[in-house]
């Protein structure tokens, strides 16, 4: 590990202020992602910025919906009472993700902003686009690695079959983002510009020819809190992850369903998918389909059918192909309780 | 003897191991410690160009920097390798000699490029990562894959006995492939060593080594020392599974890099670093071929192995065996080879290559019950073994009908339907697997020390390593089973040089072996005070030995227990402090007249989920027929051990190297996946327990390799019986069980 300067802000005003005004700054949250790509020289900085002194983990009920604040603590989430009464698909997905450790020291912000598990990222001696430049220490400004895409034509067995590039295929490792993206959050966050809000959708980004930036945030932008509507989506939730091992294990694919029912007919449904893309990938089309019409299989099964369109595989990752819509149909069956 | 069933103990250093008060070799603190951080090559093969030290040489707190450039020479390696002592001895055939740290030239993925010592580990971490190397790479192979037609013939040669014809004109035939991956140890306890020279010629070293005496013998060789000079300390180890029986170049290298720097040395390697420098099991390509008739009688069995090795070293081990003798078949042939490639070397892990080969034979034996419609039992009973058909032999004891019958029991067999996917719970499929497993019952050779007090406390002394399966607690019970003295007045004391030699914690062979030795030696007590309490003027004058026994602190007449003496004050009137006693054991040659197998039986209990190819294991019964079990409760833990290594065999663990670099992809806790709680259920253990009248004099048969071995067999199996599915390739995960919707 390199030696860093170590800040602690006492306000989100000194905390953008201090990663503003010099480059290799960072945020630093829970650090249960920061800190191996620190040790592993994925990222070095030249100065860490603590936040974990800021006012922004209170979990409260807003005049639309539910306000968490982005250092509230993944557990802490998962089990408040207001989330598991409103927002189960929340709680569901945020106690799938990672250990009860990492789950107690991880933050909703640092959730949000975790890297790709990919391992072509976390290995210099192998090729990664999404590294950029080193930021400090002896190497300053020579790249980290080299570049270009070790995934493809590699080992991509978790990688992404939907809105990849030529120059990434990485996917984004969120759980908790799976269930945000699902109940169309909004991000709020404060920056040297001011405040504003960004729509989940709009966070994270597909990798294109930056597959460097994960995210829409400008440069000293912090997260403040996430606002999740409050609406009759609760009910019929699940999260699915199917994973390489029972627990502590990222997704092979994950399917988040969130949906309002009346009877056998399905009066709204929001449905996510990870393991799967850059960034948590809704599936609009499927939502569409599905609204309105009687939970079956039938309809699960076409509905899979539509959320597929466009999934292209790497050879590795080709089963993802069958296991993606062969999951949203399950998470469907017992989301609905059709099964 | 006693001829009982033992009383449940709890670990005799349990409470120690989770306050903190059990020491691993890391944890000792020497006074002006140095810390040794190794770094490692980013290529498999090729020649180091250049490497940079000068950055870190200049970095706070570094007293040097390592490489091949000017390594500190290691006196012995050149030698004759002696068969105890394992620095690297290269293995006199094979095409490259590894040597850490002496040549440009770059064998595997990590090989050690460059060792870096500062005075605190954080300085010695930064100043590792400032020494940068340039390479000139070669074309690597890593795939054993595409390099079968590479194979060589190892020593150990073919085996086959009939008639290599039979399977032609078998009724029924089944011909299968089945592989496994590069698997790794990754005990908790992270690899590594304390060296430290009390002199010029004084070594004193605390290892992460299953064997004290054996580390021992690999520093006097390396450094050209009497072994008498060179002490070597480990009490406790976090888990080996095979990893630390031998002494691995690095080790040997901070070894001479402590006397270089003047000062004791602490290496504590990376995790990802235990990847590549401390062994795996090797991926393994084999095949079966198998012939029965139409009654379910076997005809035939031909069983293949293709394993890696290193380009530097010849590794081996027992893949095929169990295929000669397991079942009662007339025709049988194995053939064994290995591919050198551009890899570390292996070295046997948990239930070594029979872990791999069961998995093979097991899974071929449920194939064609399957293809005969038969139940998987009754085809295994119908080729039951009685006598050894390998070696013409009796077997000492084998009790695995009733294994079968208690296994099938306790798993609910009954309720399996022998048509795959016929059964559902939950929505999931369900079904049932079981296989066998065996291994070799050892009697080594072991000595021991045990000293009786007046007081009446007994303190047992051997140098062996407590690698985790309860050691100290078995030897508690053994010495309490001849002496009858209480549990919590004996103290055993392992692990170190100084105390009587014992063999490698490993082979599943401590409890017979020196369990033996301190049989032996606590017999030689009790016949002393028998001496003592019959010798003129002595209170139980006159009587013959043969006529006494011992209980409670009492030594007495057998047939007259109000005629006796307590131990305590035999001592005191022979104004003796103590009795000490040492003895060597091993088994005598009748024991070669005899085949000793420790046998056990896997049941599993698995659902599968037909869309998403998740498999769960939610039940779990294994039987062990391994003899006398000398310590119930630590057996037991054992045993659960040991399935949850065969649930992580069977579901989760691979080590997944990119073929075009020859680099590991996931060498992390994070993405190398032992199975966590979530994987395990709840595990029945069933012991045969009835000693082995053979073997050793408490009748015991080891059991820490059978606990494994044959599992992942009894998961596919049960796979297959839920789904219909047969999956060859380990681990079984969700992308090749699940199904088009």
């Amino acid at each position: 590990m390199n030696p860093f300067q170590f800040t602690r802000a006492n306000t989100p005003q000194a905390a953008v202020l201090a990663v503003s005004k010099e480059s290799g700054a960072y945020f630093l949250a829970g650090g249960t992602n920061l800190i191996d790509l620190v040790k592993r020289e994925v990222v070095i900085p030249e100065r860490l910025v603590d936040i974990n002194r800021l006012p922004l983990a209170t979990i409260e009920e807003t005049a639309s919906g539910i306000r968490i604040g982005a250092m509230a603590k993944n557990s802490a989430v998962a089990d408040h009472p207001l989330i598991k009464k409103h927002l189960p698909l929340l709680s569901m997905a945020l106690n799938a993700g990672a250990s009860a450790q990492l789950r107690n020291m991880a933050t909703v912000g640092g959730n949000m902003m975790q890297r790709t598990r990919c391992p072509y990222f976390y290995d210099h001696s192998m090729p990664c686009n999404k590294r950029g430049p080193v930021q400090s220490g002896p190497s300053k400004g020579q790249p980290n690695g080299p570049a270009g895409c070790g995934a493809i034509g590699g080992v991509n067995r978790m990688h992404a079959i939907f809105g990849t590039s030529e120059k990434c295929i990485a996917v984004h490792p969120s759980d908790m983002c799976i269930a945000l993206a699902a109940l169309d959050a909004t991000v709020n966050v404060t920056g040297p510009k001011g405040n504003r809000s960004i729509h989940f959708a709009e966070f994270h980004r597909l990798p294109g020819d930056a597959p460097q930036k994960d995210n829409t945030l400008l440069p000293g932008e912090l997260i403040l809190s996430v606002d999740i509507p409050k609406n009759e989506l609760g009910k019929y939730a699940h999260y699915l992850k199917v994973r390489d091992r029972t627990s502590y294990a990222f997704a092979l694919v994950s399917v988040g369903v969130a949906a309002d029912m009346k009877g056998k007919t399905i009066q709204d449904i929001r449905l996510a998918m990870g393991g799967v893309a850059h960034k948590p990938w809704r599936l609009k089309e499927a939502e569409r389909y599905l609204k309105g019409k009687e939970a079956t299989l039938e309809n699960f099964k076409q509905a899979a059918t539509l959320a597929m369109q466009g999934a292209k595989g790497y050879g590795e990752n080709d089963f993802k192909l069958t296991l993606a819509p062969n999951s949203i149909i399950e998470a469907l069956q017992i989301a609905t309780q059709t099964v | 003897m006693k001829n009982e069933k033992n009383p449940p103990l709890d670990r005799v250093d349990g409470r120690m191991k989770v306050t903190g008060g059990a020491k691993y070799f890391a944890d000792f603190a020497i006074p002006n410690m140095t810390y040794c951080v190794i770094v490692g090559s980013t290529i498999a093969r090729g020649t180091i160009t250049s490497v940079d030290t000068k950055k870190a040489q200049g970095a706070p707190g570094v007293l040097g920097v390592f490489t091949h450039q000017n390594m500190p020479p290691i006196p012995g390696w050149d030698g004759p390798a002696s068969k105890q002592a394992d620095g690297p001895p290269p293995k006199p055939d094979t095409e490259e000699k590894y040597r850490i740290l002496s040549s440009p030239k770059i064998l595997f993925d990590g090989q050690p490029i460059a060792m870096v010592v500062a005075d605190t580990f954080e300085r010695a971490t930064y100043a590792a990562s400032l020494v940068k190397a340039t390479y000139s790479k070669q074309t690597t192979r890593t795939d054993l894959e595409k390099h079968k037609k590479d194979e060589i013939t190892p020593r150990g040669g073919d085996y086959a006995r009939g008639d290599a014809k039979a399977f032609e004109s078998a009724p029924v035939q089944l011909e299968s492939e089945y592989t496994i991956p590069i698997e790794v140890h990754n005990p908790m306890e992270l690899h590594g060593i304390i060296a430290h020279w009390t002199g010029a010629d004084q070594l004193m070293v605390y290892a992460k080594t299953q064997g004290v005496n054996s580390t021992q013998q690999a520093m006097a060789q390396a450094f050209k020392l009497d072994p008498k000079n060179i002490h070597v300390h480990t009490e406790f180890m976090g888990g080996g599974f095979g990893m630390g029986l031998r002494t691995w170049p690095q080790e040997t290298a901070t070894v001479a890099i402590a006397k270089k720097v003047g000062r004791p040395v602490k290496l504590v390697m990376h995790r990802s670093q235990m990847f590549t420098m401390v062994g795996h099991r090797p991926y393994t390509a084999q095949s079966i071929q198998m012939g029965a008739d139409k009654n379910g009688k076997l005809v035939s069995i031909h069983h293949a192995a293709t394993a890696e090795t290193a380009k530097y070293e010849d590794f081996t081990e027992a893949t095929v065996n169990m295929t000669k003798f397991m079942y009662d078949c007339p025709n049988v042939s194995t053939r064994y080879r290995l591919v050198r490639l551009d890899r570390s070397v292996p070295i046997w892990m948990r239930g070594p290559g029979e872990a791999t080969g069961a998995f093979a034979l097991e899974s071929a034996m449920d194939e064609m019950a399957h293809k005969l419609n038969m139940d998987p039992i009754e085809f295994r009973l119908k080729n039951y073994s009685e006598t050894d058909p390998e070696h013409n032999r009796p077997y000492s004891s084998k009790h695995l009908k009733e294994a079968y019958e208690r296994g099938a029991e306790a798993i609910g067999w009954k309720d399996r339907k022998n048509e795959p996917g016929k059964s559902k719970e939950d929505n999931w499929l369900a079904g049932y697997g079981m296989s066998t497993g065996v291994f070799n019952a050892f009697r080594w050779e072991a000595s021991a020390r045990v000293v009786l007090n007046a007081d009446g406390s007994l303190v047992v002394q051997s140098a062996v390593t407590d690698i985790g399966p309860g050691t100290g607690t078995a030897l508690t019970m053994i010495a309490h089973n001849v002496l009858d003295i209480p549990f919590e007045r004996i103290k055993v004391e392992y692990g170190d040089t100084s105390l009587p030699k014992a063999p490698s914690q490993g082979g599943s062979a401590i409890v017979s072996a020196v369990g033996s030795a301190v049989f032996d030696t606590c017999t030689k007590i009790k016949n002393d005070l028998f001496e003592l309490a019959t010798k003129a003027g002595a209170p139980l004058a006159g009587s013959k030995a043969a006529d006494l026994s011992i209980e409670n602190g009492n030594v007495f007449i057998s047939n007259d227990s109000s005629k006796k003496v307590a131990i305590t004050e035999l001592l005191k009137a022979n104004n003796l402090p103590s009795i000490a006693q040492t003895a060597d054991s091993k088994g005598s040659a009748e024991l070669e007249k005899y085949s000793m197998y420790s046998f056990s039986v896997h049941f599993v209990k698995v659902k599968v989920n037909a869309l998403t190819g998740a498999v769960r294991v939610t039940k779990a019964v294994s039987v062990a027929d391994s003899g006398r079990i000398v310590s119930p409760k630590t057996a037991a833990s054992q045993m659960i051990g040991g399935v949850t290594g065969g649930i992580g065999m069977a579901l989760t663990e691979e080590a997944i190297i990119d073929h075009r670099y020859g680099r590991f992809v996931n060498n992390n806790f994070a993405d190398y996946h032992v199975a966590v709680h979530a994987d395990v259920p709840a595990i029945e253990t069933i012991f045969i327990d009835k000693p082995d009248p053979i073997i050793n004099p408490m009748g015991a048969k080891g059991m820490g390799e059978i606990a494994l071995i044959g599992f992942s067999a009894a998961v596919a199996n049960a796979v297959f019986n839920a789904t219909g599915k047969r999956i060859r390739q380990l681990p079984i995960t969700p992308d090749k069980v699940m199904q088009e919707a």
